[in-house]
Protein backbone atom coordinates (compact mmCIF):
# COMPACT_ATOMS: atom_id res chain seq x y z
CA UNK A 1 0.00 0.00 0.00
CA UNK A 2 1.38 3.33 -1.15
CA UNK A 3 -0.13 6.88 -0.18
CA UNK A 4 1.84 9.15 -2.74
CA UNK A 5 3.61 12.14 -1.70
CA UNK A 6 4.93 15.37 -3.05
CA UNK A 7 8.12 14.86 -4.91
CA UNK A 8 8.19 11.20 -5.54
CA UNK A 9 7.04 9.88 -9.09
CA UNK A 10 3.64 9.16 -10.27
CA UNK A 11 3.97 5.53 -10.42
CA UNK A 12 5.42 2.26 -7.55
CA UNK A 13 6.03 -0.96 -9.44
CA UNK A 14 6.83 -4.40 -8.11
CA UNK A 15 9.12 -6.00 -10.75
CA UNK A 16 9.41 -9.89 -10.51
CA UNK A 17 11.87 -12.12 -11.18
CA UNK A 18 10.95 -15.47 -12.71
CA UNK A 19 13.04 -18.51 -14.05
CA UNK A 20 13.59 -21.42 -14.71
CA UNK A 21 16.19 -23.57 -13.09
CA UNK A 22 17.04 -25.07 -16.36
CA UNK A 23 17.40 -22.10 -18.00
CA UNK A 24 20.38 -19.79 -17.00
CA UNK A 25 24.33 -19.89 -16.19
CA UNK A 26 25.03 -22.40 -14.21
CA UNK A 27 26.66 -21.49 -10.61
CA UNK A 28 30.14 -21.27 -10.40
CA UNK A 29 31.00 -21.02 -14.19
CA UNK A 30 32.39 -17.40 -15.74
CA UNK A 31 28.35 -16.49 -17.07
CA UNK A 32 27.14 -16.79 -13.63
CA UNK A 33 29.70 -14.49 -12.92
CA UNK A 34 29.01 -12.44 -15.28
CA UNK A 35 25.19 -12.54 -14.43
CA UNK A 36 26.03 -11.83 -10.97
CA UNK A 37 28.15 -8.52 -12.23
CA UNK A 38 25.30 -7.51 -14.26
CA UNK A 39 22.74 -7.54 -10.93
CA UNK A 40 25.59 -5.58 -9.04
CA UNK A 41 25.29 -3.03 -11.71
CA UNK A 42 21.65 -2.86 -12.38
CA UNK A 43 21.25 -2.52 -8.25
CA UNK A 44 24.12 -0.05 -8.13
CA UNK A 45 22.07 1.90 -11.00
CA UNK A 46 18.79 1.86 -10.07
CA UNK A 47 19.67 2.89 -5.79
CA UNK A 48 22.11 5.78 -7.09
CA UNK A 49 18.84 7.19 -9.43
CA UNK A 50 16.50 6.78 -6.16
CA UNK A 51 14.50 4.81 -8.31
CA UNK A 52 14.81 1.71 -6.17
CA UNK A 53 12.31 1.29 -3.54
CA UNK A 54 13.25 -2.40 -2.23
CA UNK A 55 14.79 -5.28 -3.82
CA UNK A 56 15.60 -9.49 -2.41
CA UNK A 57 16.49 -12.22 -3.94
CA UNK A 58 14.56 -15.03 -2.97
CA UNK A 59 16.38 -18.66 -1.70
CA UNK A 60 15.18 -20.92 -4.71
CA UNK A 61 11.97 -22.85 -4.59
CA UNK A 62 13.10 -25.99 -2.79
CA UNK A 63 13.14 -23.84 0.40
CA UNK A 64 9.29 -22.72 -0.22
CA UNK A 65 6.15 -23.32 2.00
CA UNK A 66 2.53 -22.99 0.54
CA UNK A 67 -0.09 -21.86 3.43
CA UNK A 68 -3.92 -22.18 2.99
CA UNK A 69 -6.50 -21.80 5.03
CA UNK A 70 -9.68 -24.02 4.06
CA UNK A 71 -12.83 -24.47 6.66
CA UNK A 72 -11.01 -22.88 9.69
CA UNK A 73 -8.00 -25.45 8.72
CA UNK A 74 -4.57 -24.65 7.97
CA UNK A 75 -3.63 -26.08 5.47
CA UNK A 76 0.60 -26.32 4.87
CA UNK A 77 2.47 -28.00 1.89
CA UNK A 78 6.01 -27.96 0.61
CA UNK A 79 6.72 -26.06 -2.29
CA UNK A 80 5.03 -23.59 -4.18
CA UNK A 81 1.70 -22.42 -4.84
CA UNK A 82 1.86 -23.80 -8.13
CA UNK A 83 4.30 -25.82 -10.33
CA UNK A 84 5.32 -23.67 -13.11
CA UNK A 85 8.16 -23.71 -14.94
CA UNK A 86 9.27 -20.73 -14.27
CA UNK A 87 9.48 -19.68 -10.83
CA UNK A 88 10.36 -16.51 -8.46
CA UNK A 89 13.58 -15.45 -7.66
CA UNK A 90 13.77 -11.80 -6.12
CA UNK A 91 12.19 -8.52 -6.69
CA UNK A 92 12.85 -5.23 -7.15
CA UNK A 93 10.40 -2.50 -6.19
CA UNK A 94 10.72 0.38 -8.00
CA UNK A 95 9.34 4.28 -8.35
CA UNK A 96 8.79 5.14 -12.06
CA UNK A 97 7.12 7.66 -14.09
CA UNK A 98 5.38 5.37 -15.92
CA UNK A 99 5.57 1.89 -17.75
CA UNK A 100 7.68 2.53 -20.02
CA UNK A 101 10.59 3.81 -17.76
CA UNK A 102 9.75 0.35 -15.85
CA UNK A 103 10.07 -1.42 -18.96
CA UNK A 104 13.35 -0.23 -19.23
CA UNK A 105 14.18 -1.09 -16.14
CA UNK A 106 13.53 -4.68 -16.62
CA UNK A 107 14.63 -5.17 -19.77
CA UNK A 108 18.13 -4.46 -17.81
CA UNK A 109 17.94 -6.94 -15.30
CA UNK A 110 20.34 -9.71 -16.37
CA UNK A 111 17.59 -12.76 -15.93
CA UNK A 112 15.34 -11.07 -18.50
CA UNK A 113 17.68 -12.81 -21.27
CA UNK A 114 16.50 -16.20 -20.04
CA UNK A 115 13.87 -15.69 -17.69
CA UNK A 116 10.58 -13.22 -17.78
CA UNK A 117 10.16 -10.03 -15.56
CA UNK A 118 6.85 -9.27 -14.66
CA UNK A 119 5.86 -5.77 -13.80
CA UNK A 120 3.17 -5.11 -11.54
CA UNK A 121 1.80 -1.49 -10.43
CA UNK A 122 1.89 -1.19 -7.05
CA UNK A 123 -2.10 -0.74 -5.72
CA UNK A 124 -2.21 3.20 -4.20
CA UNK A 125 -5.16 3.65 -2.08
CA UNK A 126 -6.51 7.43 -2.03
CA UNK B 1 -5.70 13.51 -22.96
CA UNK B 2 -2.06 14.49 -21.92
CA UNK B 3 -3.57 17.16 -19.54
CA UNK B 4 -6.37 15.57 -18.66
CA UNK B 5 -5.00 11.98 -18.37
CA UNK B 6 -8.15 9.87 -18.70
CA UNK B 7 -9.47 8.43 -21.78
CA UNK B 8 -13.19 8.48 -21.09
CA UNK B 9 -12.84 12.06 -19.10
CA UNK B 10 -10.89 12.94 -22.33
CA UNK B 11 -13.59 11.98 -24.76
CA UNK B 12 -16.41 13.36 -22.46
CA UNK B 13 -15.37 16.92 -22.47
CA UNK B 14 -14.24 16.71 -26.21
CA UNK B 15 -17.98 15.35 -26.96
CA UNK B 16 -19.37 18.40 -24.79
CA UNK B 17 -16.74 21.35 -26.19
CA UNK B 18 -18.74 20.06 -29.71
CA UNK B 19 -21.63 20.27 -28.47
CA UNK B 20 -20.88 23.56 -26.81
CA UNK B 21 -20.01 24.66 -30.81
CA UNK B 22 -22.83 23.44 -32.61
CA UNK B 23 -24.56 25.60 -29.98
CA UNK B 24 -22.53 28.69 -30.23
CA UNK B 25 -20.89 29.02 -33.59
CA UNK B 26 -23.92 29.75 -35.19
CA UNK B 27 -24.85 32.29 -33.35
CA UNK B 28 -21.36 33.82 -32.39
CA UNK B 29 -19.83 32.84 -35.42
CA UNK B 30 -16.75 30.16 -36.12
CA UNK B 31 -13.46 31.44 -34.36
CA UNK B 32 -10.73 32.83 -35.42
CA UNK B 33 -8.82 29.64 -34.18
CA UNK B 34 -11.65 26.86 -33.83
CA UNK B 35 -9.43 24.24 -33.15
CA UNK B 36 -8.04 26.16 -30.30
CA UNK B 37 -11.12 27.05 -29.36
CA UNK B 38 -11.89 23.54 -28.78
CA UNK B 39 -9.39 22.56 -27.07
CA UNK B 40 -9.79 25.01 -24.50
CA UNK B 41 -13.36 24.90 -23.74
CA UNK B 42 -12.12 21.24 -23.86
CA UNK B 43 -10.03 21.96 -20.85
CA UNK B 44 -12.09 24.11 -18.85
CA UNK B 45 -14.69 21.39 -18.89
CA UNK B 46 -12.18 19.07 -17.58
CA UNK B 47 -11.03 21.63 -14.78
CA UNK B 48 -14.58 22.34 -13.72
CA UNK B 49 -14.87 18.08 -12.89
CA UNK B 50 -11.68 18.25 -11.02
CA UNK B 51 -13.04 21.00 -9.06
CA UNK B 52 -16.44 19.22 -8.50
CA UNK B 53 -14.72 15.71 -7.96
CA UNK B 54 -14.17 14.58 -4.54
CA UNK B 55 -11.04 12.96 -4.77
CA UNK B 56 -10.10 16.66 -5.42
CA UNK B 57 -7.17 16.62 -3.16
CA UNK B 58 -5.17 14.05 -5.24
CA UNK B 59 -6.01 15.61 -8.66
CA UNK B 60 -4.72 19.02 -7.22
CA UNK B 61 -1.92 18.43 -8.90
CA UNK B 62 -3.13 17.19 -12.50
CA UNK B 63 -5.84 20.57 -11.75
CA UNK B 64 -3.07 23.32 -11.31
CA UNK B 65 -0.82 22.04 -14.10
CA UNK B 66 -4.16 22.50 -16.37
CA UNK B 67 -5.09 26.02 -15.05
CA UNK B 68 -1.24 27.04 -15.59
CA UNK B 69 -1.88 25.96 -19.18
CA UNK B 70 -4.88 27.73 -19.55
CA UNK B 71 -2.90 30.65 -18.47
CA UNK B 72 0.07 30.43 -20.63
CA UNK B 73 -1.79 29.18 -23.68
CA UNK B 74 -1.57 31.25 -27.01
CA UNK B 75 -4.34 30.83 -29.72
CA UNK B 76 -2.09 29.78 -32.74
CA UNK B 77 0.01 27.50 -30.19
CA UNK B 78 -2.59 25.03 -30.18
CA UNK B 79 -3.25 24.76 -33.80
CA UNK B 80 -1.01 21.77 -33.80
CA UNK B 81 -1.94 20.29 -31.01
CA UNK B 82 -4.80 17.99 -32.59
CA UNK B 83 -2.23 16.43 -34.58
CA UNK B 84 0.15 15.65 -31.97
CA UNK B 85 -3.04 14.70 -29.77
CA UNK B 86 -3.71 12.13 -32.60
CA UNK B 87 -0.20 10.77 -32.37
CA UNK B 88 0.11 10.47 -28.90
CA UNK B 89 -3.21 8.86 -28.93
CA UNK B 90 -2.47 5.88 -31.96
CA UNK B 91 1.04 5.00 -30.13
CA UNK B 92 -1.14 4.76 -26.65
CA UNK B 93 -3.81 2.84 -28.23
CA UNK B 94 -1.21 0.19 -29.63
CA UNK B 95 0.92 0.27 -26.50
CA UNK B 96 2.63 -3.15 -26.48
CA UNK B 97 1.51 -3.62 -22.70
CA UNK B 98 -2.04 -4.33 -23.93
CA UNK B 99 -3.07 -7.52 -25.60
CA UNK B 100 -3.76 -7.57 -29.51
CA UNK B 101 -7.26 -7.64 -29.40
CA UNK B 102 -7.50 -4.48 -26.79
CA UNK B 103 -4.95 -2.65 -29.40
CA UNK B 104 -7.34 -3.11 -32.27
CA UNK B 105 -10.57 -2.24 -30.63
CA UNK B 106 -9.06 0.93 -28.83
CA UNK B 107 -7.53 2.17 -32.01
CA UNK B 108 -10.98 1.34 -34.07
CA UNK B 109 -13.05 2.74 -30.96
CA UNK B 110 -10.43 6.04 -30.43
CA UNK B 111 -8.87 7.01 -33.61
CA UNK B 112 -11.51 4.75 -36.19
CA UNK B 113 -14.71 6.76 -33.89
CA UNK B 114 -16.29 3.52 -34.67
CA UNK B 115 -18.68 2.81 -31.99
CA UNK B 116 -19.02 -0.14 -29.84
CA UNK B 117 -21.46 -1.94 -31.77
CA UNK B 118 -20.12 -1.67 -35.07
CA UNK B 119 -16.43 -2.70 -33.73
CA UNK B 120 -18.31 -5.92 -32.30
CA UNK B 121 -20.31 -6.32 -35.26
CA UNK B 122 -17.04 -6.10 -37.66
CA UNK B 123 -15.02 -9.23 -35.31
CA UNK B 124 -18.08 -11.05 -34.47
CA UNK B 125 -18.09 -10.68 -30.97
CA UNK B 126 -21.35 -10.67 -28.61
CA UNK B 127 -21.51 -6.23 -27.94
CA UNK B 128 -21.53 -6.64 -24.47
CA UNK B 129 -17.73 -8.85 -24.68
CA UNK B 130 -16.52 -5.85 -26.69
CA UNK B 131 -17.63 -3.05 -24.52
CA UNK B 132 -15.49 -5.31 -21.75
CA UNK B 133 -12.69 -5.33 -23.83
CA UNK B 134 -12.34 -1.94 -24.22
CA UNK B 135 -13.33 -1.04 -20.45
CA UNK B 136 -10.51 -3.08 -19.33
CA UNK B 137 -7.95 -1.61 -22.02
CA UNK B 138 -8.77 1.71 -20.39
CA UNK B 139 -8.16 0.63 -17.33
CA UNK B 140 -4.87 -1.22 -17.90
CA UNK B 141 -3.84 1.79 -19.37
CA UNK B 142 -4.71 3.95 -16.03
CA UNK B 143 -3.29 1.13 -13.60
CA UNK B 144 -0.19 0.48 -14.99
CA UNK B 145 0.65 3.86 -15.87
CA UNK B 146 1.13 3.37 -19.75
CA UNK B 147 2.06 7.03 -20.56
CA UNK B 148 0.28 8.98 -23.27
CA UNK B 149 2.97 10.20 -25.02
CA UNK B 150 4.71 9.92 -28.33
CA UNK B 151 7.83 7.22 -28.03
CA UNK B 152 10.95 8.85 -27.80
CA UNK B 153 13.28 7.56 -30.47
CA UNK B 154 14.59 4.79 -28.90
CA UNK B 155 11.21 2.79 -28.93
CA UNK B 156 10.06 4.32 -31.91
CA UNK B 157 10.89 1.12 -34.41
CA UNK B 158 9.54 -1.35 -32.44
CA UNK B 159 6.12 0.62 -31.48
CA UNK B 160 5.73 1.97 -34.93
CA UNK B 161 5.92 -1.59 -35.78
CA UNK B 162 2.67 -2.43 -33.31
CA UNK B 163 0.60 0.58 -34.66
CA UNK B 164 1.40 -0.56 -38.51
CA UNK B 165 0.57 -4.31 -37.27
CA UNK B 166 -2.71 -3.26 -35.75
CA UNK B 167 -3.79 -1.34 -38.91
CA UNK B 168 -2.77 -4.65 -40.64
CA UNK B 169 -4.71 -6.91 -38.58
CA UNK B 170 -7.94 -5.10 -39.18
CA UNK B 171 -7.17 -5.01 -42.96
CA UNK B 172 -6.83 -8.55 -42.76
CA UNK B 173 -10.07 -9.14 -41.16
CA UNK B 174 -11.97 -6.80 -43.36
CA UNK B 175 -10.29 -8.78 -46.84
CA UNK B 176 -10.70 -12.41 -45.42
CA UNK B 177 -14.56 -11.40 -45.47
CA UNK B 178 -14.77 -9.93 -48.33
CA UNK B 179 -15.36 -13.33 -50.03
CA UNK B 180 -18.81 -13.56 -47.99
CA UNK B 181 -21.56 -11.81 -48.03
CA UNK B 182 -21.13 -9.54 -44.63
CA UNK B 183 -20.85 -5.62 -46.01
CA UNK B 184 -19.66 -4.54 -42.11
CA UNK B 185 -16.57 -6.86 -41.76
CA UNK B 186 -16.03 -5.91 -45.59
CA UNK B 187 -16.34 -2.13 -44.60
CA UNK B 188 -12.87 -3.21 -42.06
CA UNK B 189 -10.65 -2.72 -45.31
CA UNK B 190 -12.12 0.77 -45.90
CA UNK B 191 -11.34 1.57 -42.37
CA UNK B 192 -8.10 0.11 -42.07
CA UNK B 193 -6.77 2.16 -45.37
CA UNK B 194 -8.57 5.09 -43.73
CA UNK B 195 -6.46 4.61 -40.86
CA UNK B 196 -3.36 4.10 -42.91
CA UNK B 197 -3.91 7.65 -44.27
CA UNK B 198 -4.34 9.17 -41.04
CA UNK B 199 -0.97 7.29 -40.00
CA UNK B 200 1.26 8.46 -43.12
CA UNK B 201 -0.15 11.93 -42.34
CA UNK B 202 1.00 11.56 -39.27
CA UNK B 203 4.61 10.57 -39.70
CA UNK B 204 5.59 11.42 -43.27
CA UNK B 205 9.03 10.31 -42.89
CA UNK B 206 8.00 6.68 -41.86
CA UNK B 207 8.72 4.89 -45.28
CA UNK B 208 6.49 1.85 -43.88
CA UNK B 209 3.83 3.47 -43.09
CA UNK B 210 3.48 4.37 -46.46
CA UNK B 211 4.51 1.33 -47.37
CA UNK B 212 2.02 -0.52 -45.75
CA UNK B 213 -0.85 1.99 -47.17
CA UNK B 214 0.17 0.98 -50.64
CA UNK B 215 0.15 -2.63 -49.70
CA UNK B 216 -3.78 -2.29 -48.73
CA UNK B 217 -4.47 -0.39 -51.71
CA UNK B 218 -2.81 -3.01 -53.84
CA UNK B 219 -5.08 -5.55 -51.93
CA UNK B 220 -7.97 -3.29 -51.87
CA UNK B 221 -7.84 -2.81 -55.61
CA UNK B 222 -8.71 -6.48 -56.56
CA UNK B 223 -11.83 -6.81 -54.23
CA UNK B 224 -14.81 -6.95 -56.86
CA UNK B 225 -12.14 -9.90 -58.64
CA UNK B 226 -11.72 -12.29 -55.40
CA UNK B 227 -15.21 -13.47 -55.01
CA UNK B 228 -17.52 -15.45 -57.69
CA UNK B 229 -20.87 -15.42 -57.91
CA UNK B 230 -21.60 -18.08 -54.97
CA UNK B 231 -18.99 -15.86 -52.86
CA UNK B 232 -16.55 -18.36 -53.17
CA UNK B 233 -12.81 -17.39 -53.31
CA UNK B 234 -11.22 -16.86 -56.76
CA UNK B 235 -7.30 -17.07 -56.94
CA UNK B 236 -5.00 -14.37 -58.58
CA UNK B 237 -4.34 -17.02 -61.06
CA UNK B 238 -7.93 -16.85 -62.06
CA UNK B 239 -9.19 -13.27 -61.32
CA UNK B 240 -10.54 -11.44 -64.27
CA UNK B 241 -7.96 -8.70 -64.05
CA UNK B 242 -10.57 -6.10 -65.97
CA UNK B 243 -12.16 -6.05 -62.49
CA UNK B 244 -9.33 -4.79 -60.39
CA UNK B 245 -9.36 -1.24 -59.52
CA UNK B 246 -6.78 0.89 -61.50
CA UNK B 247 -7.08 4.20 -59.74
CA UNK B 248 -6.34 2.25 -56.39
CA UNK B 249 -3.36 0.63 -57.99
CA UNK B 250 -1.67 3.68 -59.27
CA UNK B 251 -2.67 5.46 -55.57
CA UNK B 252 -0.65 2.43 -54.33
CA UNK B 253 1.96 2.48 -57.01
CA UNK B 254 2.68 6.08 -56.21
CA UNK B 255 2.90 5.89 -52.78
CA UNK B 256 5.46 2.82 -53.04
CA UNK B 257 7.49 4.32 -55.30
CA UNK B 258 7.98 7.64 -53.22
CA UNK B 259 8.53 5.33 -50.25
CA UNK B 260 11.36 3.77 -51.81
CA UNK B 261 12.87 7.22 -52.51
CA UNK B 262 13.75 7.09 -48.84
CA UNK B 263 15.85 4.20 -48.83
CA UNK B 264 14.08 2.31 -45.65
CA UNK B 265 13.33 -0.70 -47.23
CA UNK B 266 10.97 -3.09 -44.50
CA UNK B 267 8.50 -5.59 -44.87
CA UNK B 268 5.79 -3.39 -45.75
CA UNK B 269 7.32 -1.55 -49.00
CA UNK B 270 8.63 -5.30 -50.16
CA UNK B 271 4.93 -7.03 -49.62
CA UNK B 272 3.38 -3.99 -51.56
CA UNK B 273 6.50 -4.00 -54.40
CA UNK B 274 5.21 -7.68 -54.75
CA UNK B 275 1.60 -6.94 -55.02
CA UNK B 276 2.57 -4.10 -57.61
CA UNK B 277 4.60 -6.22 -59.37
CA UNK B 278 1.34 -8.54 -59.74
CA UNK B 279 -1.23 -5.69 -60.40
CA UNK B 280 1.47 -4.20 -63.41
CA UNK B 281 0.97 -7.81 -65.13
CA UNK B 282 -1.75 -8.20 -67.55
CA UNK B 283 -2.41 -12.23 -67.02
CA UNK B 284 -0.96 -14.52 -64.17
CA UNK B 285 1.90 -16.17 -67.10
CA UNK B 286 3.08 -12.71 -67.83
CA UNK B 287 3.96 -11.94 -64.45
CA UNK B 288 7.49 -10.64 -63.83
CA UNK B 289 8.38 -13.78 -61.87
CA UNK B 290 12.04 -13.19 -61.49
CA UNK B 291 11.22 -9.96 -59.92
CA UNK B 292 8.78 -11.05 -57.93
CA UNK B 293 11.30 -14.16 -56.71
CA UNK B 294 14.00 -12.13 -55.89
CA UNK B 295 11.46 -9.59 -53.99
CA UNK B 296 10.88 -12.76 -51.66
CA UNK B 297 13.92 -13.40 -51.11
CA UNK B 298 14.70 -10.02 -49.93
CA UNK B 299 11.69 -10.62 -47.58
CA UNK B 300 12.72 -13.61 -46.31
CA UNK B 301 15.72 -12.38 -44.90
CA UNK B 302 13.62 -9.42 -42.99
CA UNK B 303 11.11 -12.13 -41.82
CA UNK B 304 12.36 -15.51 -42.38
CA UNK B 305 9.10 -17.19 -41.64
CA UNK B 306 7.84 -20.57 -43.24
CA UNK B 307 4.93 -18.58 -44.96
CA UNK B 308 7.43 -16.49 -46.88
CA UNK B 309 9.26 -19.37 -47.95
CA UNK B 310 6.53 -21.27 -49.02
CA UNK B 311 5.40 -18.30 -50.94
CA UNK B 312 9.00 -17.84 -52.04
CA UNK B 313 9.45 -21.40 -53.55
CA UNK B 314 5.76 -20.92 -55.65
CA UNK B 315 7.37 -17.80 -57.28
CA UNK B 316 10.45 -19.73 -57.79
CA UNK B 317 8.32 -22.46 -59.22
CA UNK B 318 7.35 -19.81 -62.32
CA UNK B 319 10.65 -17.98 -62.42
CA UNK B 320 13.19 -20.85 -62.51
CA UNK B 321 10.60 -24.16 -63.35
CA UNK B 322 8.23 -26.44 -61.55
CA UNK B 323 11.32 -28.40 -60.29
CA UNK B 324 13.11 -25.70 -58.77
CA UNK B 325 9.73 -25.12 -56.95
CA UNK B 326 9.19 -28.91 -55.49
CA UNK B 327 12.95 -28.84 -54.56
CA UNK B 328 11.91 -25.80 -51.99
CA UNK B 329 8.98 -27.33 -51.31
CA UNK B 330 10.92 -30.62 -50.10
CA UNK B 331 13.18 -28.03 -48.21
CA UNK B 332 10.67 -26.78 -46.61
CA UNK B 333 8.94 -29.80 -45.93
CA UNK B 334 12.59 -30.80 -44.05
CA UNK B 335 12.22 -27.89 -41.71
CA UNK B 336 8.66 -30.02 -39.95
CA UNK B 337 6.90 -26.54 -39.52
CA UNK B 338 3.87 -26.52 -42.15
CA UNK B 339 2.89 -29.93 -42.31
CA UNK B 340 -0.39 -28.81 -40.49
CA UNK B 341 -1.00 -25.89 -42.74
CA UNK B 342 -3.16 -26.56 -45.43
CA UNK B 343 -1.98 -24.21 -48.07
CA UNK B 344 1.70 -25.79 -48.21
CA UNK B 345 0.12 -29.09 -49.46
CA UNK B 346 -2.37 -26.85 -52.26
CA UNK B 347 0.78 -25.51 -53.45
CA UNK B 348 2.45 -28.48 -53.60
CA UNK B 349 -0.78 -30.20 -54.86
CA UNK B 350 -0.46 -27.33 -58.14
CA UNK B 351 3.28 -27.78 -58.44
CA UNK B 352 3.14 -31.75 -58.68
CA UNK B 353 0.25 -31.11 -61.33
CA UNK B 354 2.29 -28.94 -63.08
CA UNK B 355 5.36 -31.36 -63.11
CA UNK B 356 2.50 -33.90 -64.96
CA UNK B 357 2.73 -35.99 -61.41
CA UNK B 358 -1.17 -36.64 -61.04
CA UNK B 359 -1.33 -38.71 -58.81
CA UNK B 360 0.59 -37.54 -56.16
CA UNK B 361 -0.93 -34.33 -56.94
CA UNK B 362 -4.37 -35.51 -55.72
CA UNK B 363 -2.90 -37.33 -52.47
CA UNK B 364 -1.48 -33.60 -51.89
CA UNK B 365 -4.74 -32.38 -52.42
CA UNK B 366 -6.65 -34.79 -50.50
CA UNK B 367 -3.90 -33.95 -47.43
CA UNK B 368 -4.74 -30.34 -47.94
CA UNK B 369 -8.18 -31.11 -47.37
CA UNK B 370 -7.73 -32.82 -43.90
CA UNK B 371 -6.56 -30.10 -42.44
CA UNK B 372 -9.16 -27.26 -43.93
CA UNK B 373 -10.48 -24.37 -41.45
CA UNK B 374 -13.71 -23.53 -43.43
CA UNK B 375 -16.50 -24.33 -45.94
CA UNK B 376 -15.07 -21.55 -47.96
CA UNK B 377 -11.27 -23.58 -48.37
CA UNK B 378 -13.06 -26.97 -48.29
CA UNK B 379 -15.20 -26.23 -51.61
CA UNK B 380 -11.85 -24.63 -53.48
CA UNK B 381 -9.94 -27.63 -52.71
CA UNK B 382 -12.47 -30.31 -53.41
CA UNK B 383 -12.99 -28.13 -56.92
CA UNK B 384 -9.38 -28.08 -57.46
CA UNK B 385 -9.78 -32.29 -56.65
CA UNK B 386 -11.82 -32.57 -58.91
CA UNK B 387 -10.49 -31.39 -61.94
CA UNK B 388 -7.59 -33.34 -61.16
CA UNK B 389 -9.36 -35.61 -61.63
CA UNK B 390 -11.03 -35.95 -64.64
CA UNK B 391 -7.89 -34.69 -66.42
CA UNK B 392 -6.73 -37.91 -68.33
CA UNK B 393 -4.51 -40.52 -67.06
CA UNK B 394 -5.56 -39.77 -63.43
CA UNK B 395 -5.11 -42.15 -61.44
CA UNK B 396 -7.40 -41.77 -58.42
Amino acid sequence: MVSVQQGEREMQYMVLIYSADSAGPVPDTPEFGEMMQGYGAFTQEVREKGVMKGSDPLQPVATATTVRVRKGATETTDGPFAETKEQLGGYYILDCEDLDEAIDYAAKIPSAKFGSIEIRPIMVFE
Amino acid sequence: MGSVGDLDLAEDVLQDAFVAALQRWPEDGVPKHPRAWLLRTARHTAIDRFRRDANFKVKRAQLEILVELERRAKPDEMDDTIEDERLRLVFTCCHPALAEPARVALTLRTIGGLTTTEIARAFLVPETTMAQRLVRAKRKIKAAGIPYRVPPPHLWPERLRSVLSVIYLVFNEGYAATSGRQPTRAGLCDEAIRLGRILVDLVPREPEAAGLLALMLLHDSRRRARADESGDLVTLERQDRGLWNQEKIDAGACLLRRAIEKRRVGPYQIQAAISAVHARAESYGATDWHQITSLYRKLYELLPSPVIALNKAVALSFAEGVEAGLAALSDLDAQGVLGRYQPFHAARADLLRRAGRLAEAANAYRQALLLTRNAAEQRFLETRLQELLEQPFATP
